[in-house]
């Protein structure tokens, strides 16, 4: 396990301006980065630190949280050293950029289509950026807070028959 | 071949011939008995399995409930050949197109049914991308209900299509019921 | 068909073919696989593209798991790898253990373990019989669907149902394992090596599997971990990378269990790794056996009244019984705010479960980190300038299930 100060080191001496904090959450090191610099970020913890396994990417949203609704949760994990590491960046919801990892991580294609598909986020140099798991036609980010569950078109059932009133 | 003596094996459960008149040789009974009961057993499935009923619809093919037993021996993995479309899991609406052009391909006399309770109703999954039930797109005649049904299940709801298909008369497919029901669906 | 015309691939000049052939695999697979469509490009028997599409049953898990309070998202966790249930189900209650920082005595962690090893080597059982059944060889399927329906059977008895098991509860078990699920265990125990060994007699050194199957879609180590591999694929690609081992969970440093670990990573690698995992969990299963000699009986749940239903003859006598099955139950119990990430090598690879709480009744967002969604992205280089009988055959061996490819 690699400890927690010699990755705070040396992600402070290589990108001092970016203000990352690493904590610890429940055994698992955590931290912060801005959105638009994760190519880099994530770049030098694959090459310098030995995170070689992407192991997921995914999203939330926090409609209260103004300027920083959107936030992509990427896992990394380093195989060698067996350290998990989870990495947040949040980014407003009127313009939600980030880079796209397909160049570093073959896996992070899919991954990217899909928090595109639940959630918005514009993954800049994905090369096939379009929805994969919902119907081509839809033209609304389902997961993000403002949406219910069911089907908004259902005429059978009414708002008291699901538990909203 | 050795003679076979009287009621020697009873294992073999033989169908029931049709009610008519029968003597020395022949048999008189009604044309769509006879057909009634050839087709109700000789039933052949076109599995539409798609998600976790399809594994127990997998598990009643199997040597220990099995399903061929009761004819559906071959199951034909081509609309064209069958005559059942057995709908087992759940049908988003991304894929309800694909089953209603498996449904049109299938040859006149055909029968659904719908395992499971996400093909009857849209099962546990209320949400924006499931169908719900199978019925909303192409007409059904035997619903099994379960999550996933059991094995037992699925095969009452073959006995019970059998019962149907026993008892339909020849000319049930051009009465004005049928054709009613067929153009609410949107299909001639 | 593929109108776009310029999607087609362009041969050499002087190659006799002008164009290629495009062909749909899909979306209605004989039964065993799952709803998924690849659409290939054939040029005579080779492939030279396939182009994936999913989310035929994208049936919104993450969406409903925010309107359902935690006891209720088993059974949807259930419906994602329906091979092997029991390992999701585990998997998400030892994730809300892990926010709450609840500890599990013993003796439910060693019948966790027996459960999901069981669950491993039902999901294998289908894997390796359904290689065989998409090569040809239809007889191993009819023999080894028996052996499953011994270890439903086993299920049948601790939870009531067969496949959507809903097995176990946070902080353990519904009830203790009755004398029933011994038999049925014991049972199972004495009749699956012999079987084992009957199936293998069939397929391993079958000449006409083999020649199938070695050299169909093999990918390198760095490939796999590039693309995000986990499971028996990877372990076949020769990382021996398991959850199990990296993150124990359940008390699993305490047993003593092998990796299987392949060279080429092609189908016939992964068949054998999984043939030997199942070997592997038989063993696990035989030392938690042992180790559950001697131990307490009665100790089937942890003792955390404020999130483990109480009994229910309790609940109609005692008034605290009954005052912590109505807080359980209406969600009033106070859960930590926060967010926690949980692995479990489940049938088919690193299973996450990624969990944001915010205190109340439901999860404000949970996601799952689900393995065949991010291996199946892999398939077009598995199978590019193969043949198309290899294609269907390395689609079969990678495990694909559709429930966990869309969620």
């Amino acid at each position: 396990m690699i400890s927690i100060e010699t990755i705070q080191d040396k992600l402070s001496k290589a990108f001092p301006d970016a203000n990352i904090n690493i904590i610890i959450n429940r055994g698992m090191y955590q931290c912060e980065i801005p959105a638009n610099r994760n190519l880099e970020i994530i770049s030098f913890l694959k090459n310098d630190l030995g995170f070689q396994f992407l192991t997921d990417i995914t999203a939330s949203h926090y409609p209260d949280e103004k300027g920083r609704e959107l936030c992509i949760i990427s896992h990394m994990h380093n195989l060698t050293e067996n350290t998990r590491l989870r990495l947040r960046a949040y980014v407003p919801i009127e313009q939600p950029d980030t880079s796209s990892l397909v160049s570093i991580f073959s896996g992070a294609d899919w991954m990217e289509r899909e928090t595109y598909d639940f959630f918005g986020i514009n993954f800049i140099g994905h090369p096939n950026l379009v929805r994969i798991l919902n119907v081509d036609e839809m033209d609304y980010f389902p997961m993000r807070k403002e949406y219910q569950m069911e089907d908004p078109t259902r005429l059978d059932k009414d708002d008291i028959m699901f538990g909203r009133e | 071949m050795r003679p076979v003596k009287n009621n020697e094996n009873r294992k073999i459960t033989l169908a029931e011939i049709p009610e008519g008149y029968s003597g020395e040789g022949f048999m008189a009974t009604k044309f769509d008995k006879v057909i009634g009961l050839a087709r109700a057993n000789s039933l052949w499935p076109l599995p539409f399995a798609t998600s976790c009923c399809g594994i127990e619809f997998m598990a009643t093919m199997g040597p220990n409930y099995d399903l061929a037993r009761y004819g559906s021996e071959r199951m034909a993995f081509t609309p064209r050949q069958c005559d059942m479309l057995l709908v087992a899991g759940t049908i988003s609406k991304k894929l309800a197109p694909i089953l209603k052009k498996v449904y049109l391909q299938m040859a006149e006399p055909r029968w659904v049914m719908a395992i499971g309770a996400c093909a009857s109703s849209g099962g546990i999954f209320d949400s924006y991308s499931v169908l719900q039930g199978i019925d909303q797109i192409i007409p059904v005649d035997v619903y099994v209900s379960g999550c996933a049904p059991r094995p037992e299940a699925i095969l009452d709801g073959v006995l019970k299509m059998q019962d149907l298909v026993k008892n339909e008369s020849l000319r049930r497919r051009h009465s004005p019921k049928y054709v009613a029901l067929l153009n609410e669906y949107g299909i001639q | 068909m593929v109108e776009n015309e310029s999607r087609h691939i362009k041969l050499a000049e002087d190659s006799i073919e002008k164009e290629t052939t495009t062909i749909n695999l899909g979306p209605t697979h004989p039964a065993t696989h799952g709803i998924f469509q690849n659409i290939m490009e054939i040029d005579g028997e080779r492939v030279m593209r396939t182009e994936m599409t999913v989310g035929y049953i994208h049936r919104a898990f993450e969406k409903i798991a925010e309107r359902r309070p935690y006891y209720q998202i088993t059974t949807l966790t259930d419906r994602m790898n329906y091979c092997s249930a029991p390992i999701n189900n585990i998997g998400w209650q030892m994730t809300v253990e892990k926010l709450i920082g609840m500890e599990i005595p013993a003796r439910v962690a060693y019948l966790r373990v027996i459960i999901m090893e069981l669950a491993r080597i039902s999901d294998h059982l289908v894997c390796n019989s359904v290689i065989g059944v998409d090569a040809g060889a239809l007889t191993p399927f009819t023999y080894v669907f028996q052996w499953r329906e011994k270890i439903y059977d086993i299920y049948e008895s601790i939870c009531g149902a067969r496949l959507t098991t809903n097995i176990g509860r946070i902080g353990g078990f519904e009830r203790n394992f009755t004398d029933a699920s011994w038999k049925f265990l014991d049972d199972f125990m004495k009749t699956f090596p012999p079987m084992m060994k009957e199936f293998e007699t069939l397929l391993t050194r079958n000449r006409i599997f083999m020649d199938r199957c070695i050299g169909a879609g093999p990918i390198s180590a760095e490939r796999a971990l590039n693309w995000g591999f986990t499971g028996p694929n990877l372990r076949a690609a020769g990382v021996d990378y398991d959850v199990r081992v990296m993150d124990p969970y359940s008390r699993y440093e305490e047993f003593d269990f092998k990796i299987p670990v392949g060279t080429t990573g092609d189908a016939y690698d992964r068949y054998l790794v999984r043939n030997i995992e199942m070997m592997e969990s038989y063993s696990i299963i035989q030392q938690a056996l042992d180790k559950l000699k001697g131990m307490d009986d009665s100790v089937f749940h942890a003792d955390v009244p404020h999130f483990y239903l109480p009994e229910k003859a309790d609940v109609y006598t005692k008034m605290e019984a009954l005052i912590y099955h109505f807080k359980i139950v209406m969600g009033e119990v106070n859960l930590p705010v926060g967010e926690v990430y949980h692995a479990v090598e489940g049938g088919n690879g690193e299973l996450g479960f990624y969990l944001e709480s915010d205190g109340g009744r439901t999860p404000y967002r949970l996601h799952f980190r689900r393995p065949c969604f991010i291996y199946y992205q892999a398939f077009n280089e598995l199978v590019a300038g193969g043949l198309l009988s290899d294609a269907i055959v390395t689609l079969s061996s990678l495990n694909v299930i559709a429930g966990e490819l869309d969620a």
